[in-house]
């Protein structure tokens, strides 16, 4: 059972049931060391229960969980050794500063006292937080807390993180500054298995479970993703986006029209027959618009197109 | 300066909290219909802002119209005649939607001989009809949210504000959300959509950056896209990821390199110039280099762009 495992975290057709609602729906996929794997999805979508169900806070109905070579379920306490699990909500303790913040979860954690002082300073230095060693947590800004709580979950070197949605509430700054220290911690070889609700932010992992009600819509890297959509995405710019939108919303060869602050974003069958049966039909309507051009795929774009044309969904 | 057209109107609002300067004699005139996005990092001077203009904080020097109201003068007018909804904090999870309703009715004060046609309206508008008696904790985030509007516009009031509306909520429900709101635009209704979200900025007709207390840059999202990026932005495939980054930091012409999933973002001066010199400078340096593009940068990029890392993270916490 302590052989060295071919991945770092699998999941294997993890369930999880709670009175009227299958939460996760016979999950299976794996994570390599050094690899960012994000679990990617709305709220409801499973998220969290899969995560608990790999910290093993809480055992799944079918299926098994092994994080660093080690059952979850059978062997929990050597599982933990190698595991951190990051809630939605970290328990930062306010009224302590940043130091001694760390200082609390190293000790939960047996970090020993000669290794402690090297090890914060060097999270604290990419985290960008040096100079904040005194103050006081609950004065931190959202995005600050986020990393501190990062920070105290790293004392004790996991091979393995799990992160319930990092990011939320944090603005693209200090999601930044987060993304790097998790590319840092990845070429050390840790496997990263982290969820979020903002599809764009699935790009930035390796690879990316998309999920949707309980179950695994996709399984890949975001390139191959988007190649997967096998659809033009067209997207229109105009000064008069409502009336493009009626002029454009009953062409032929549209699955999905979005209405965007400045034009249109368009998912078609083929943009390149599209684009000037488009611009005629704005141009004979006199709507003015400056272009129509072809663009990547969103990951957006894929998710409803697979929800849309297979589950489903309630509005 | 009273221009009918517009709904919001802000002439060199000023908020100091002792010493430190929260917003910046900042000005902004937003159209009645217009969607308009107010986007900056945390302690930016976002959320002062926003409370001016609800009427809820005096501005220290300058001013502020909402609807026609001023905010230092006629608080009260200004609060009758806003919504004011976030999708996490509006809705008293264990009552039921039905009741929610009501609340917010007595809230706003809906006189009572509109009462009925307001709460129809509102059940219509949120598709919820025929959910009246279901618990709200119990609805799907999508449903939820759209109450939450309801509530919020039941004294139709012509200015809404929006805390980041649809965070978490899925990409379907997410778009249906976004109809309706572009609907109450078209209406006449002016809407201020404040959030973090780059998925949401795409929404608005205009965005205007906060950053330190001073409006950094305005316009459309594809104006903002072309004119406020410094620099143009390059896509790089390399191996090893992290070196590479290392070695472009010191690299002439590059401004910023971060990794970006299985590749590198470069903001560099001149692409087309850049790309024979960073394939160079990358091989020198013993790196495989792949492929190499220009790339439009998001909304994230450009924000980030024009907001410091370092800077930020004193100013905020400051």
């Amino acid at each position: 059972m302590t052989e060295q495992p071919q991945s770092a975290i699998i999941a294997e057709r993890l369930t999880k049931s709670f009175p009227g609602v299958r939460a996760v729906d016979h999950l299976s996929f794996d994570v390599s060391s050094g690899e960012i794997f994000g679990l990617v999805g709305p709220d409801g979508a499973g998220k969290t229960t899969t995560l608990r169900m790999l910290a093993g806070i809480m055992p799944p109905d079918e299926g098994t969980a092994s994080v660093a070579g080690f059952n979850v379920a059978r062997d929990p306490e050597g599982a933990k050794h190698h595991l951190s699990y990051m809630p939605q909500r970290f328990g930062l303790y306010e009224d302590l500063t940043v130091d001694e913040n760390i200082r609390f979860y190293a000790d939960l954690f047996g970090v020993r006292k000669s290794e402690r002082e090297d090890r914060s300073t060097q999270l604290l230095q990419a985290a960008g937080m040096a100079e904040f060693r005194k103050r006081l947590a609950g004065k931190l800004s959202g995005g600050m807390k986020q990393k501190l709580g990062l920070v105290c979950a790293l004392t004790h070197r996991p091979k393995v993180i799990l992160l319930d949605e990092p990011t939320t509430g944090v603005d693209p700054v200090s999601r930044r500054d987060f993304w790097r220290i998790l590319y840092e911690l990845a070429s050390e070889g840790v496997a990263i298995l982290t969820s979020t609700a903002y599809l764009d932010e699935a790009e930035r992992c390796h690879r990316v479970a998309l999920l949707h009600q309980g179950k695994l819509l996709f399984c890949d890297t975001p390139a191959n993703l988007k190649a997967k959509l096998g659809k033009g995405v067209l997207s229109v710019t105009s000064s008069d986006p409502r009336r493009s939108r009626d002029q454009l919303e009953h062409a032929a060869g549209i699955s999905s029209l979005v209405l965007t602050g400045d034009g249109l974003h368009v998912v078609v069958d083929d943009a390149a027959r599209r684009i000037p049966e488009f611009e005629a039909r704005l141009n004979s309507a006199h709507v003015p618009f400056d272009t129509i051009q072809q663009v990547t795929p969103t990951i957006e774009d894929l998710f409803v197109n697979a929800v849309s044309s297979g589950a489903s969904v309630h509005a | 300066m009273p221009d009918a057209n517009n709904s919001v109107v802000i002439e060199n609002l000023l908020k100091k909290f002792g010493d430190f300067v929260a917003v910046d004699r900042i000005n902004l005139a937003i159209r009645k219909g217009e969607v308009f996005g107010f986007l900056g990092p945390n302690g930016a001077g976002k959320s002062t802002t926003i409370r001016m203009l609800c009427g809820l904080l005096t501005p220290t020097s300058g001013r502020a119209q909402v609807a026609g109201y001023d905010v230092g003068r006629e608080p009260e007018s200004v609060r009758q005649n806003i919504g004011y909804m976030s999708q996490k904090f509006s809705l008293y999870n264990d009552l039921k939607v039905i009741e929610n309703i009501r609340l917010f009715a007595g809230l706003y004060s809906v006189p009572s001989n509109q009462l009925r046609e307001r709460i129809e309206w509102a059940l219509e508008m949120a598709n919820l009809k025929g959910q009246e008696n279901l618990i709200t904790g119990t609805l799907p985030g999508g449903w939820k949210q759209r109450l939450a509007l309801g509530c919020a516009v039941l004294h139709k009031p012509p200015v809404i504000f929006l805390d980041e509306p649809t965070s978490g909520v899925d990409p379907i429900s997410r778009r249906q959300f976004w109809d309706l709101i572009q609907h109450m635009a078209e209406e006449g209704v002016t809407v201020f959509v404040t959030t973090h979200y780059m998925e949401e900025a795409e929404y608005c007709n205009r965005l205007a950056l906060i950053f330190r207390g001073r409006i950094v840059a305005l316009g459309t999202p594809s104006e903002l896209k072309q004119k406020s990026m410094q620099g143009e932005l390059l896509l790089v495939e390399c191996e090893p990821l992290g070196s590479a980054v290392e070695v472009l930091q010191s690299a002439p012409d590059v401004m910023d390199a971060a990794v970006f999933g299985n590749a590198l973002h470069l903001v560099v001066r001149d692409a087309a110039a850049a790309i024979p010199q960073v394939q160079k400078y990358l091989s020198d340096h013993s790196i495989t280099v792949g492929h190499i593009e220009k790339i439009r940068p998001s909304l994230e990029d450009v924000f980030v762009s024009l907001t410091s890392t370092h800077d930020s993270e004193k100013e905020r916490t400051a």
